[in-house]
């Protein structure tokens, strides 16, 4: 069970830094970063904004009912802000990210490998890495701080929804609260770990999909779908296991 | 026809390879002829594929040597190999999600410095040379059996290899099917003049098309020659794979005996 856990760590590593090493032995990369630009940037778009959106509603009101017992309706502003900023977007986000474009990438990859896609390109004498991993991973350093500013954006107004049309806190003092509260220091923390997760997640999921046909228990169809499973379960274990230890360097 | 002085382009000594203890091939030595269309025959299960994955270095073998034209394939002759071999997969091993242009067009976008012009003829000649010119838009799922094989050739040739292998190419197809794969492959390898190594189970079809046959059984060569020579070998492993349709006729024919033996007794 260890040797299995210790295993899987190097083997894991030993994917990433192969694949992020030989980002530059794929040649003609625009189109495939254009692509997965298109797999984690517009096809996630409406669950992020959808997301993002109702987080915001939420917190502004559970904020406001909460807040309004110390008589603090004014700090709304500050509260669904920094929820957003610091923990809920980059976290929220990558989860909903794991979910769409991760798990596509992990039955993409498992299908490729189970129908020997892989192993053509290799025998091509072409980087399977370089051609389906790298474009993703380099993407997803950018795509994933990008959904989180837009998580954050409409969460935001998603709290001036409840908070301030819904509940009635003035709208100016809301924003007034929100400009006042967020500090640099708390965009470099959520931007680190957007980034962070995206990358995380996005090889995970990569290398479960990339290596579907090493379960031994389960092939073909199955194989692909329990490659896809590991990926979005490992991938969100770790996304929230790095928040916690991020947080408390941060903090 | 090969030539009398025969200039060995793939050559394999004591290769070798075991999946978990089980011997799967136990020590192949074998000669493959420059410009020939050389067919290594064997029974379903006896490690054709394995032997060609480990030719092409999908399996990693466990012991042996591995020449190409005169090199020793080691980590260092791996890469320029690559470059000058081609394998056609059993399964095809299209990318479903890109056209049969885009297919046949990604080994030169990737393994060449050619701009995008010569890249999109290159591939569209090849294409044409195996009359699928219509066909370039299309995805492998939208092509037949045939169609989406003579795509994959036209893939693994686009790149001008010097030695093509392939992979059971006629698994699973009818034989008039079996005959046209089998007569493409004679048909290009000539007029492509690359060398030609094909692991199969169909006798016939290859003893036709081949200028040279090997046997493989139980994971060694237990057989290399021409196919006039294999029509007419003693071996007698050779004889029971090459007359199993004899085998089993003059099999049915005793059951139908014992049977017609039976009934009769049963009348009585």
């Amino acid at each position: 069970m260890t040797l299995n856990i210790v295993g899987g760590f190097g083997d894991f590593a030993l994917f990433a830094g192969k694949s992020l090493r030989c980002v530059t032995e794929s040649k003609r990369l625009p189109p495939r970063i254009i692509r997965a630009f298109y797999e984690q940037g517009t096809v996630c778009l409406p669950v992020i904004l959808i997301v993002g959106l109702f987080t915001g509603l939420v917190l502004g009101l559970q904020g406001y009912h909460v807040l309004s017992r110390f008589g603090s309706q004014g700090l709304l502003g500050a509260l669904v802000s920094l929820s957003l900023i610091r923990e809920m977007a980059p976290v929220l986000a990558a989860l909903m990210l794991i979910g769409q474009a991760g798990s596509a990438l992990a039955a993409e990859l498992g299908m490729q490998r189970n129908t020997e896609q892989i192993v053509a390109l290799e025998t091509m004498g072409v980087s399977s890495h370089a051609y389906l991993v790298s474009p993703r991973l380099i993407v997803s350093l950018l795509s994933f701080p990008a959904q989180t500013a837009l998580f954050v954006v409409v969460g935001l107004w998603g709290g001036a929804l409840s908070g301030s049309m819904l509940l009635g806190v003035d709208s100016g003092v809301y924003w007034s609260s929100v400009e006042q509260a967020v500090e640099f220091r708390d965009l470099r923390e959520c931007f680190a770990k957007a980034a962070l997760f995206g990358l995380l997640s996005i090889t995970i999921c990569a290398w479960q999909g990339f290596h579907a046909d090493r379960c031994r228990s389960a092939t073909g169809a199955r194989g692909v779908s329990a490659a896809t499973t590991r990926g979005v379960v490992i991938a969100s274990i770790t996304v929230l296991v790095a928040d916690y230890v991020i947080t408390s360097f941060f903090i | 026809m090969i030539a009398h002085e025969e200039k060995f382009i793939l050559q394999v000594e004591g290769l070798k390879k075991s999946f978990d203890g089980r011997s799967v091939l136990g020590g192949i030595d074998l000669g493959v002829p420059a410009g020939s269309l050389f067919t290594v025959l064997g029974p379903s299960g006896t490690g054709k594929s394995v032997f060609l994955k480990c030719l092409a270095n999908v399996l990693q073998p466990d012991a042996g040597r591995i020449s190409f034209d005169g090199k020793l394939l080691d980590a260092e002759g791996r890469a320029g190999f690559r470059k000058r071999c081609s394998f056609l997969f059993q399964s095809n091993a299209l990318f479903d999600s890109l056209t049969a242009l885009e297919n046949v067009a990604l080994p030169l976008e990737q393994t060449t410095d050619f701009n995008n012009k010569e890249i999109r003829n290159r591939s569209l000649e090849a294409l044409q040379q195996l009359d699928m010119e219509d066909f370039t838009q299309h995805y492998p799922g939208q092509l037949s059996g045939g169609m989406q094989k003579r795509l994959a050739l036209a893939r693994a040739i686009v790149t001008h290899p010097e030695l093509v292998l392939f992979d059971e190419p006629t698994a699973g197809l009818d034989p008039l099917r079996r005959n046209a794969v089998f007569a493409m492959i004679a048909k290009y390898q000539r007029r492509f003049n690359f060398t030609a190594l094909v692991v199969t189970h169909d006798v016939p079809e290859a003893l036709v098309a081949s200028d040279r046959v090997a046997l493989l059984s139980e994971g060694r060569i237990c057989f290399e020659g021409s196919p006039a020579q294999f029509s007419s070998s003693t071996n007698s492993i050779v004889h029971s794979f090459r007359d199993s349709a004899e085998a089993l006729a003059a099999s049915l024919s005793a059951i139908r005996q014992e049977d017609g033996n039976k009934n009769g007794n049963n009348s009585r």
